[in-house]
C-alpha cells in the first residue's frame, strides 16, 4: 500500500510518495518469488526499455512479478502479423501497446495533404487489425496508451477548426480510441494523455533525450506511467477497491457535529462548505458505480446520522451508507467489524480521515488497507485523491449499482440472526429463493465480472473472459449454472457459478465453482450440490469430482468438499452420485431455463 | 564551483545511479572503466546530472564527452554562463 503513504508535513499539504525511477530500478534485484507471476509483453514504436524496468520495478511495489518480454526497437507490426513470432510463442497474458505521439505526427507529416484528415481513422484501422490478429490467437488483455497531445501550432487555434490539423486527429484518435474499448472486451486504454495533462509536457518529453534515445518518456515520469499500468494489470487480475470508509467530522463535513450542532456544520455552496460538498458529490459517483460506502465515526451514532437525516446541502443520505458504524470505540476495531458485515477483503478497503492520529491506527493495526495521508487543507481533498487512482476497475456490472442495498440489507440480517437460537429457524425465517440459469448472452458479463473477482470462495480461480463464457455457451462437453439468492429482506442477484466439463462418460468435473462471500452459512453450498448431483445424474455420470487449487486468498474453501463429503483422491476429490442423500437446505429452487 | 568539488558530487551520482558504492571517478575515467555504465545508463546519468547541476545539456554534449574530465568541464561552463 506503498502508493497512498504519503510523504512530507501532514501540516502542509501533501505529496504523494511516488519512488524515483532509481528505486524502482534498485526494486529489480529484489526477491520477487512469493508474488504472483505475470507474463506480460511490450511492444512500443519508440525506445522502451527504461519504461520496462520502471513496470517491473512497480510491480515489486504492488507485489506482482511481472515477467517482461520486450520487443525489439519498432516492431510492433512485425510481432503482431506474422503468426510464428516471438510474440506469440512467449504468449503472454498482458500485452502492453505503445505506439507514440510522436511517430504519429511523424507519420502525419509524410501524408499527402489530401489524406492528412484520414489520419485518425487510418491509424484505428490498424489497431483493430492488431488486435484482431492478437484476439484470434492469444487470449489475452490488451493495454494500449493513448496518445499524449502534440499540438504543431501550424494552424494557431484554427486547429480546432479543421480537421486536417495534426491536433484535430490526434484528439479524434484519442476519443475513437474509447469508443473502440467500449465494444472490445479485451482492449484496455491506459490514460498516459491525462498523465501530461496533470503533469505538463514539459516533464514528459525532453527533446534532447529523445534525439539520442528514441526515448519518449522522462526518466522521472516512468514510475507514474508505470503506477498507472500496474494498476491497471492489478485490476485485471483481481486486485481492486470495493469499499470505501468514511469518518465525519472535518472530513464529511466542516466542524463538529456533537460540538457545534447542525445549524453551524460546514456544507453547502458557500465558503469552505463548498469543499465537502464537492467531495461528497466525488463520493456519490464512487457509490453509483458500486463502491460500497461505510462510515466509521467517533460520535453518539443518532448524532452522527443527524445530519444524513436532516441537513439540507447533504449530498450523500444513509441510504448510500452500507454500514454505519459511530461509537467511541477504537477505529481499527470498528472497520474490522465493518470487515465481517461486508466480508471482503482488507486489502480491497480504503479509509478516509482528516485526523493522522486516527490514519496511523488504523494503519497500523489492519494489514492491507489503504489509508491515504489526506492533505490538511479540505479544498485539496479531491484533487489530492484524484492523482491516486484508488478506483481502478475493468469491468462495471448492472449489480454493482444494487450492492448498496444488498449490504444494507446483510447488516438487518446480523441483527435478526442474533434473535434466533437455532440456526435451521433461522434459516427458515429467511424465506430463501434461489433461481437457476445456464449461462446466457444475459448475464455472460456477469459471470465474467464475478470470475474475475472472486477471491475467497473460489475453488480453482481460474478466471474466464466474456468471451470463454460466450464460447462456453456452445460447447456440448460443458454444462453451466448460475444461482441467484433472494430472502424476505431483498435480492442478493448472482451469487454462485458453476462449470461442470465432461471428462468422460463416467466423470463430471467441477471446474469452476465460486461463490459470493456476502451469502455463506445460508446452506447455499449444500443447496448448489443438490442441483449439480441431479444434473449429473440425469445426464448419466457415475462421479463427481472436484479440486481445490489453494491460493493466497481461499483458504476459506481448503476443506470444501471434504465437509461435503467428497472422498479424497490423490489430488483431488470424488463424490459418488448414486449414493448422494441430498443435503439438507431451506432454499426453494426455480429452475428458469432447464439444461 | 570548483572543478574538484563538481568531481566529487559526480562521484555521488555514479554511485546512486549505478548502485556501485565501489565507483571512484578520476578526470581521466571512461565509460568502459566503470561497470554498468553503457548507453542505457549514460542517459540516466545525464538526467540526474542535469537535476543535481540545475543544468541541461545539448543534444549533441550529451554524446560528446570522451572521459569524466570532459564533462566536469561541460559543467563548469554551463555553470558559468
Amino acid at each position: 500500500m506503498l502508493w497512498a503513504i504519503i510523504n512530507g508535513s501532514v501540516y502542509k499539504y501533501a505529496k504523494i510518495n511516488m519512488p524515483t525511477f532509481n528505486e524502482l530500478k534498485k526494486n529489480l534485484k529484489k526477491d520477487f518469488s512469493n508474488y504472483k507471476k505475470i507474463k506480460v509483453a511490450l511492444l512500443g514504436d519508440t525506445a522502451t526499455q527504461f519504461l520496462k524496468q520502471a513496470l517491473r520495478g512497480t510491480g515489486f511495489e504492488k507485489e506482482v512479478d511481472l515477467d517482461i518480454w520486450e520487443a525489439d526497437f519498432n516492431q510492433i507490426e512485425r510481432q503482431v502479423f506474422d503468426p510464428s513470432s516471438e510474440l506469440f510463442e512467449f504468449n503472454p497474458e498482458v500485452i502492453i501497446i505503445f505506439h507514440s505521439a510522436h511517430k504519429l505526427l511523424d507519420r502525419y507529416n509524410k501524408l499527402n495533404p489530401t489524406l492528412q484528415n484520414s489520419l485518425a481513422i487510418t491509424q484505428l484501422e490498424l489497431i483493430n487489425n492488431i488486435v484482431i490478429t492478437i484476439n484470434s490467437q492469444l487470449k489475452c488483455k490488451i493495454i494500449y496508451y493513448n496518445y499524449t497531445e502534440i499540438n504543431d501550432s501550424v494552424f494557431g487555434n484554427y486547429a480546432n477548426k479543421i480537421e486536417s490539423s495534426f491536433l484535430f486527429q490526434l484528439r479524434k484518435l484519442n476519443f475513437e480510441l474509447m469508443v473502440f474499448a467500449a465494444k472490445q472486451s479485451s482492449f484496455y486504454v491506459c490514460d498516459l494523455s491525462s498523465i501530461q495533462n496533470h503533469s505538463g509536457k514539459i516533464n514528459l518529453f525532453q527533446p534532447s533525450i529523445y534525439i539520442n534515445t528514441e526515448m519518449i518518456l522522462k526518466i522521472d515520469i516512468l514510475p507514474e506511467v508505470a503506477k498507472k499500468t500496474i494498476d491497471l494489470i492489478g485490476a485485471m487480475t483481481g486486485s481492486f477497491k470495493k469499499c470505501l470508509i468514511l469518518d465525519l467530522d472535518n472530513t464529511m463535513w466542516g466542524g463538529v457535529i456533537g460540538d457545534d450542532g447542525l445549524e453551524n456544520i460546514q456544507l453547502g455552496s458557500l465558503g469552505i462548505g463548498k469543499s465537502f460538498t464537492e467531495f461528497q458529490y466525488w463520493i456519490k459517483k464512487l457509490k453509483n458505480r458500486g463502491i460500497i460506502l461505510a462510515v466509521c465515526s467517533k460520535n453518539t451514532e443518532s448524532v452522527a446520522k443527524e445530519p444524513f437525516e436532516k441537513h439540507p446541502d447533504m449530498v450523500l443520505r444513509l441510504d448510500d451508507i452500507a454500514v454505519f458504524v459511530a461509537n467511541w470505540g477504537n477505529k481499527a476495531d470498528n472497520i474490522r467489524q465493518i470487515q465481517s458485515i461486508l466480508n471482503i477483503g482488507f486489502d480491497s478497503m480504503v479509509f478516509l480521515d482528516d485526523n493522522p492520529f486516527e490514519r496511523n491506527i488504523v494503519r497500523e493495526n489492519i494489514n492491507g488497507i489503504t489509508v491515504p495521508e489526506l492533505p490538511e487543507d479540505p479544498a485539496d481533498y479531491l484533487e489530492f485523491l484524484y492523482t491516486l487512482n484508488l478506483f481502478e476497475t475493468t469491468s462495471i456490472s448492472n449489480e454493482d449499482a444494487e450492492r448498496t442495498k444488498q449490504y444494507q440489507v446483510e447488516a438487518e440480517r446480523v441483527v435478526l440472526q442474533k434473535s434466533f437460537t437455532n440456526e435451521d429457524d433461522f434459516l427458515k425465517s429467511l424465506n430463501m429463493v434461489s433461481f437457476i440459469e445456464p449461462f446466457n448472452k444475459f448475464n455472460t458479463p456477469r459471470v465474467a465480472q464475478l470470475s474475475q473477482r472472486s477471491n475467497q470462495f473460489n475453488l480453482r480461480t481460474v478466471r474466464y473472459t466474456e468471451a470463454e463464457i460466450e464460447n462456453s455457451i456452445v460447447d456440448e462437453n460443458i454444462i453451466s449454472f448460475t444461482f441467484t439468492l433472494s430472502d424476505k429482506f431483498g435480492d442478493n442477484g448472482m451469487i454462485c457459478v458453476i462449470i461442470l466439463r465432461r471428462e468422460d462418460k463416467d466423470n463430471l468435473f467441477i471446474d469452476t465453482w465460486f461463490m459470493s462471500c456476502r451469502v455463506l452459512k445460508r446452506g447455499m453450498e449444500n443447496f448448489v450440490l443438490n442441483a449439480i448431483v441431479n444434473c449429473a445424474k440425469e445426464n448419466g455420470y457415475s462421479f463427481l469430482k472436484g479440486e481445490y487449487i489453494h491460493t493466497e486468498k481461499n483458504a476459506l474453501v481448503k476443506d470444501h468438499y471434504f465437509q461435503l463429503g467428497f472422498e479424497q483422491a490423490t489430488n483431488h476429490w470424488i463424490l459418488e452420485v448414486n449414493n448422494y442423500q441430498e443435503k439438507k437446505c431451506f432454499i426453494k429452487t426455480k429452475y428458469i431455463n432447464g439444461t | 564551483m570548483e572543478p574538484n568539488k563538481i568531481l566529487e558530487q559526480l562521484n555521488e551520482i555514479f554511485k546512486d545511479e549505478l548502485d556501485n558504492d565501489g565507483i571512484k571517478l578520476s578526470n581521466d575515467t571512461k565509460a568502459d572503466d566503470v561497470e554498468g555504465w553503457d548507453s542505457l545508463t549514460h542517459i540516466q546519468l545525464v538526467v540526474a546530472i542535469e537535476k543535481k547541476f540545475k543544468i541541461r545539456f545539448t543534444s549533441k554534449e550529451i554524446q560528446s564527452w570522451k572521459n569524466v574530465g570532459e564533462l566536469v568541464d561541460c559543467i563548469t561552463r554551463k555553470q558559468l554562463s
